[in-house]
């Protein structure tokens, strides 16, 4: 399957990565070719074959829904590009 | 003390030939020496290496030394390390101080190990040349026109280069076994679930391991004791005996089943890579092995699948890379969008993009079955494929990469660089072992055997790999390096 320009400006714009449009265009390129060794998939038959998504086919664990680790959030926002008071500061999302 | 394995070196240290600060010190001064040249250390922690070395010394003193004790070793950057920059060779975690230790390397600490610091690697561990590093590529110690492999490209360079005995890496889609396979080192996948991927940053979390690489198998065999076992923080990591895997390293070969694969030795294998397999493959046969043709059916398939399931899961994992809570924010945003969009446009680097982007559009809306779905069951027939050959045969082998380490700039198109994984890809979508050591060279380029186990079967896997370097110098050639 192609990848056309419009996708890639979709995905760029979902996973939230500025591409300009000339960037665009050789990602085209690029996007493309990949997606054409990626269509060799196409020649099998997959009918009725159960998707593999963990390698040991184990499942999520579950625990008790307990808090088990101690709070550090002072040590976790030391590395934060800003903060105050205890929360991360982002650009005004309202008005 | 550069050339020893890490057996060797604590062999040296017990007998009290030298301290751990002598072994620690030296090797630092080498690798300010020699690693100008080699760009394998993103970080070097020097002045940290010497005291824990001291600690080491101490602790010996009170005759309380494991087996790993005062042994230095060094983390591919991927690797969360308390206090120290952890990177991901990424310019988007070039400010990220890491608040925390991977658990594997709070194993190794506690086991009395040296860090003495960080590797440089493709960025996110996306790559297999470590050509894809914001810190500059690593340099092949064998030749410094070629491509040491990736992407653990920095722990195979420090290792072969003689600055650091051992390394950890990690290995997603052959980041262990091929820049081990390109430097002429020995390096291990443990099966998916075997160490806890707790603290090491995430590229693909369906295929991501850690593992061992250093100069010979009985030396991983050692770290492995150390680094294996069920985490509580890694709720993929799988709880289950850990064995000694040192114990039966000597075990005779007699009556092994080998299997060689027909698609590991089809179009695109290099004809002297393939000589040099062959040949030690009848270093096995020698040793008592029985050698059986087998197929594995659905090897074609595996890099396709690999590229939708690896970039969807890597587009998910990077989404926390958003200029907020830690990482690279770009300047001035004017709103959030304009933050997440300019951070990660400037934060990310070009394969790290593309990969995004694939995996993106794969998993949206109208596309989601033809590729993401489809590759996932396509993964099954692969991983059956390996199931069905260890139904007959005790191990697979074959050549770790299809060439020896190719020129700097050799591989500018992203789809040739992906071809490189062909022999590697296909055991991280099974989830099954895999462990490459040194097995000839070409033109002073270094080939590497690699073998492949059943899932959990990394202590026969060691076994093997190590009768055939108690018969063999492979592993024992050094690259000539400039001082």
């Amino acid at each position: 399957m192609a990848i056309e320009h419009a996708n890639v400006l979709r995905a760029a714009h979902l996973a939230r990565l500025g591409v300009t449009d000339a960037q665009a265009e050789r990602y085209v390129d690029d996007l493309s070719r990949i997606l054409e060794m990626v269509d060799r998939l196409a020649e099998i038959d997959t009918e009725g074959v159960a998707p593999l998504s963990h390698p040991l086919d184990a499942t999520q664990p579950l625990r008790a829904d307990e808090a088990i680790e101690a709070d550090r959030r002072d040590t976790f926002q030391s590395v934060a590009p800003a903060t105050q008071d205890g929360l991360y500061l982002v650009p005004r999302v309202v008005e | 003390m550069h050339d020893k394995t890490l057996a060797e070196l604590a062999r040296g240290l017990a007998a009290g030939d030298f301290s751990s600060r002598e072994l620690t010190a030296s090797l630092l001064e080498r690798i300010q020496r020699v690693d100008p040249s080699l760009n394998s250390f993103i970080t070097v922690t020097g002045e940290q290496a010497l005291e824990e070395a001291d600690t080491a010394d101490d602790l010996r003193q009170k005759g309380q030394a494991g087996a790993l004790g005062g042994l230095p070793l060094a983390y591919k950057d991927i690797f969360c390390t308390e206090g120290v920059r952890t990177s991901a060779g990424s310019k988007m975690l070039d400010n990220f101080i890491a608040p925390y230790n991977a658990t594997v390397v709070e194993k190794l600490r506690h086991a009395g190990t040296i860090s003495l610091g960080k590797t440089n690697m493709d960025e996110f561990a996306m790559g297999s040349s470590n050509e894809n590093s914001y810190y500059g590529p690593v340099k092949n110690p064998w030749n410094s026109t070629l491509v040491p492999g990736g992407s653990s490209g920095g722990s195979a360079a420090a290792v072969a280069a003689g600055l650091v005995p051992a390394a950890l890496g990690t290995d997603t889609g052959g980041s262990i076994r091929q820049p081990a396979a390109f430097c002429g080192i020995t390096g291990l996948k443990p099966t998916y679930g075997r160490i806890s991927r707790y603290g090491m940053i995430a590229y693909a979390s369906s295929l991501d391991q850690a593992g061992p690489m250093a100069r010979t198998a009985e030396d991983c065999a050692m770290l492995m004791n150390a680094m294996a076992g069920h985490d509580s923080r890694d709720s993929t990591s799988v709880a289950r005996n850990v064995p000694d895997y040192t114990q039966d390293l000597d075990k005779p070969l007699n009556g092994l089943k080998v299997g060689l694969p027909v698609e590991y030795f089809g179009d695109g294998l290099a004809p002297e890579v393939e000589t040099a397999i062959r040949e030690a493959v009848k270093v096995y046969e020698s040793l008592g092995a029985r050698i059986i043709d087998v197929s594995l059916p659905h090897t074609r398939l595996a890099i396709p699948a690999y590229y939708v399931i690896a970039p969807a899961e890597a587009s998910s994992n990077l989404s926390r890379y958003d200029g907020v809570r830690f990482g690279h924010r770009c300047d001035n945003p004017i709103d959030l969008e304009d933050l997440y969009k300019r951070t990660r446009a400037e934060g990310f680097g070009d394969e790290v993009k593309r990969r995004i982007l694939i995996g993106t559009h794969t998993l949206s809306e109208g596309f989601f079955d033809a590729y993401y779905r489809k590759a996932q069951q396509v993964r099954r027939l692969i991983r059956q494929d390996f199931l069905d050959a260890f139904s007959h045969v005790d191990v697979l082998m074959g050549p770790a990469a299809p060439t020896t380490a190719f020129e700097l700039g050799s591989r500018a198109d992203p789809v040739q660089m992906y071809l490189q994984d062909i022999y590697t890809i296909a055991i991280n979508l099974a989830g099954i072992p895999g462990i490459s050591v040194p097995a000839g060279l070409v033109d002073n380029r270094p080939v590497g055997l690699q073998i492949l186990g059943p899932h959990f079967g990394e202590a026969h896997l060691l076994n093997v790999a190590h009768v055939y370097q108690q018969a063999t110098d492979w592993h024992q050639r050094r690259p000539e390096i400039k001082e």
